[in-house]
């Protein structure tokens, strides 16, 4: 079936008035199998948008968490073709971003990466090392097959930069609330507010790295952030192992209600 | 300053001539691309500090008290010029003429000071507080850890957990000197792993803090700047050769890792098109992959275009663009990725790459012991096991510098190992 795209499903938020969730996972963290019952497990739990990671070798915007997690995913023999042929079968409607590093799209072919990618149904692409500079042939694959480009926009980042990123982004941006890789931490940086008044768009802004709790979703929507997305707290769950699928919805619970009582 | 002091690091050689006439960017089309290699493959966050750094190079590369000062620890405090030594006992054995640059008698015993003590001052003109480096072999990390010591900087080491066991003196003589040395546990454990934690702390400590690259690899401006500071080398080189010879060399020999000893050295001779110049890679066990790992690391010679920390480049991947982990007896070429200006180089055909296997290149040290009484880095030992393939073809003319970049005493332990066969 159709997923929606990430604007469609903006734009029924919006008519909610109701901020979105964004869950990250690593796809193939543990396994291809599991990966599948973790994406319907966070659905369940309220995710608005899944973010699926594609693991790299070298993940220099990750932290320890994430990394772990590529190098489990890795190892169980994750590749491009696999990554297809699981968001292929995936039994969700919600919009899907893949998330990944240049070098795998790169080698295996930034237009045939693009065109995959959009005939498995991925309605988005972030890839964390590519800044606007570098990134006019992966632009026209995504306008040429229809999928959204998604930039970061960091605390560091310039007004003139956010001008230039604002140009090219679509889908949604994500707004990194603090220095640093991704992980959870304990207070949501003040930063984030300044950001958020910083950038003026009409594309929805979604706030980021160091979201693990219920409370933290609220005070990020609160600040007015359109969405808020969390990954390492989930991928620590993984991680753990012990009733993964029940802990990961119960947070996807946790975290989506503390987003609508902001709202 | 005085004027005294200015105008005694005018000699040759000097920063204060060269650097500030310097032809930067001459095989640069867009800026910091070399062709189609080189570029900025980094996050958002690192954007405005390596827009930055290109601002502060720009400004203090040619400002004549920022040279003075470059010239003056070069020389006090690195011992510079190094000398080009004719090496009378393998010219012999060779039937060529063999001549040797001596980075090996930089303060630290490599070239890697050169960089190091550029950019700390660039950093310390630039207000930076806090130094931030990766290695592998140690040599950058010392490197580092010397020009922090001396400027006053906050300094953090990020060396992999497996190259800390293989180079314990290394990291306890930066520790002596004040520098923090933080493990990496993350990854392969290796160089590759220490850049990417490296690159994590300047993500979190941008605004005091400069990460001092340590060869010519990564983003733009650092390969840039990199080869500047390591240009001393060449420019060297070319005063002294003309003094011995009157004439340029045939070629020139440089090891490549990362390759910043063979840019230092090869970037002032690009343009004289009638030296050869040749860059050796660590050719390990062999030019062959498993699965998981390259027994190798010769990027030029073997590896695929690809995007590694920051640049576009050739770079050692599996069919999935996943990187693989190298390997090579030496440290200091132990790497998956090269500078991408030396990608180019050797893509447009004006560097030769070639590579030496571990075995050749410890016969290489021996040998240089034995022949001459300077026992080489086992990086450099590549460049010189390079001579004895090449005199066979006759393909290195009469006239060769090699650039010996740094001392074997690291390396004692290792062919020692080898020796005793664990």
């Amino acid at each position: 079936m159709r997923k929606q795209t990430i604007s469609e499903k903006f734009g029924e938020l919006k008519e909610r008035k109701e901020g979105a969730l964004i869950c990250y996972v690593m796809a193939g963290d543990p396994s291809a199998e599991a990966t599948g019952k973790i994406v319907e497990a966070l659905a369940n739990g309220g995710a608005d948008i899944i973010e699926l990671g594609f693991p790299f070798s070298d993940p220099v915007a990750d932290g320890p968490t994430i990394q772990a997690a590529g190098l489990r995913a890795l190892a169980a023999g994750m590749d491009i073709q696999q990554y297809f042929g699981l968001v292929r079968d995936l039994d969700v409607l919600i919009p899907l971003v893949c998330m990944t590093y240049y070098n795998p799209v790169f080698r295996y072919g930034v237009e045939k990466f693009v065109e995959g990618a959009a005939e498995v149904g991925i309605g988005g692409l972030i890839i964390p090392d590519i800044p606007v500079e570098e990134a006019a042939d992966l632009k026209s694959s995504c306008d040429k097959h229809g999928l959204d480009l998604i930039f970061l926009i960091a605390p560091t980042t310039t007004d003139e930069r956010i001008r230039k990123i604002l140009q090219r982004g679509s889908g949604f941006l994500y707004l990194v609330s603090r220095l640093g890789v991704t992980g959870t931490r304990e207070d949501v940086s003040s930063s984030t507010k300044d950001l958020l008044s910083r950038v003026e768009t009409k594309l929805p802004k979604a706030v980021g790295f160091g979201i693990s709790t219920g409370r933290q979703a609220e005070e990020v929507r609160t600040a007015g952030a359109d969405a808020v997305i969390v990954g390492s707290a989930f991928v620590k769950i993984i991680e753990e192992g012990k009733d993964v699928n029940g802990k990961l919805e119960a947070l996807a619970r946790e975290l989506k209600s503390g987003i609508l009582k902001a709202s | 300053m005085t004027e005294t002091e200015v105008s005694e690091s005018q000699t040759k050689g000097s920063y204060l001539n060269e650097l500030a006439g310097s032809k930067t960017g001459k095989t640069t089309q867009v800026r910091g691309k070399y062709g189609k290699y080189g570029g900025r493959y980094v996050p958002e966050v690192l954007m405005p500090a390596l827009e930055e750094l290109e601002g502060g190079y720009e400004r203090y590369k040619n400002d004549p008290e920022f040279l003075a000062e470059l010239n003056r620890y070069l020389r006090d405090f690195a011992g510079r010029e190094t000398p080009l030594y004719f090496a009378r006992n393998l010219s012999k054995k060779y039937g060529l003429k063999i001549y040797l640059k001596r980075e090996d008698l930089v303060h630290g015993g490599a070239h890697k000071l050169n960089n190091a003590m550029g950019q700390a001052l660039l950093a310390k003109y630039m207000g930076k507080t806090r130094l931030i480096a990766e290695t592998g072999a140690g040599q950058h990390g010392t490197a580092t850890a010397m020009a922090g010591a001396n400027l006053g900087f906050e300094t953090v080491v990020y060396m992999g957990a497996k190259d800390i066991k293989r180079q314990q003196m290394n990291a306890y003589r930066m520790e002596l000197m004040g520098t923090e040395v933080k493990a990496v546990h993350t990854g392969s454990k290796t160089l590759k792993d220490a850049i990417n934690e490296a690159f994590r702390d300047w993500v979190t400590n941008i605004a005091n803090t400069h990460y001092l690259i340590g060869s010519v690899v990564g983003p733009h401006p650092y390969p840039v700047i990199v080869r500047d500071f390591q240009s001393v080398i060449g420019r060297e080189v070319k005063e002294q050769i003309l003094e011995k010879e009157g004439r340029m060399p045939d070629s020139i020999v440089a090891c490549a890792g990362g390759g910043s000893n063979a840019m230092g050295i090869f970037h002032p001779f690009v343009e004289d098109k009638e030296v050869k110049l040749i860059a050796v890679e660590a050719g390990g066990k062999a030019l062959k992959c498993t699965g998981k790992a390259a027994l190798h690391s010769a990027c030029l010679c073997a590896g695929e275009e690809g995007i590694l920390h920051g640049a576009r480049t050739k770079v050692l991947q599996d069919k999935n663009g996943q990187i693989l982990e190298s390997e090579s007896v030496s440290a200091g070429l132990d790497y998956s990725g090269v500078g991408p200006e030396l990608a180019y180089l050797a893509e447009s055909g004006r560097v030769t790459a070639r590579y030496a296997i571990d075995d050749e290149a410890v016969a290489a040290f021996h040998e240089l012991s034995r022949l001459e009484g300077i026992i080489p880095a086992l990086e450099s030992s590549h460049a010189l096991a390079y001579l004895k393939k090449a005199a066979e073809t006759g393909e290195l003319g009469e006239i060769v510098v090699v650039n010996l970049s740094g001392r074997g005493d690291k390396d004692l332990e290792t062919v020692l190992s080898l020796k005793r066969g664990v």
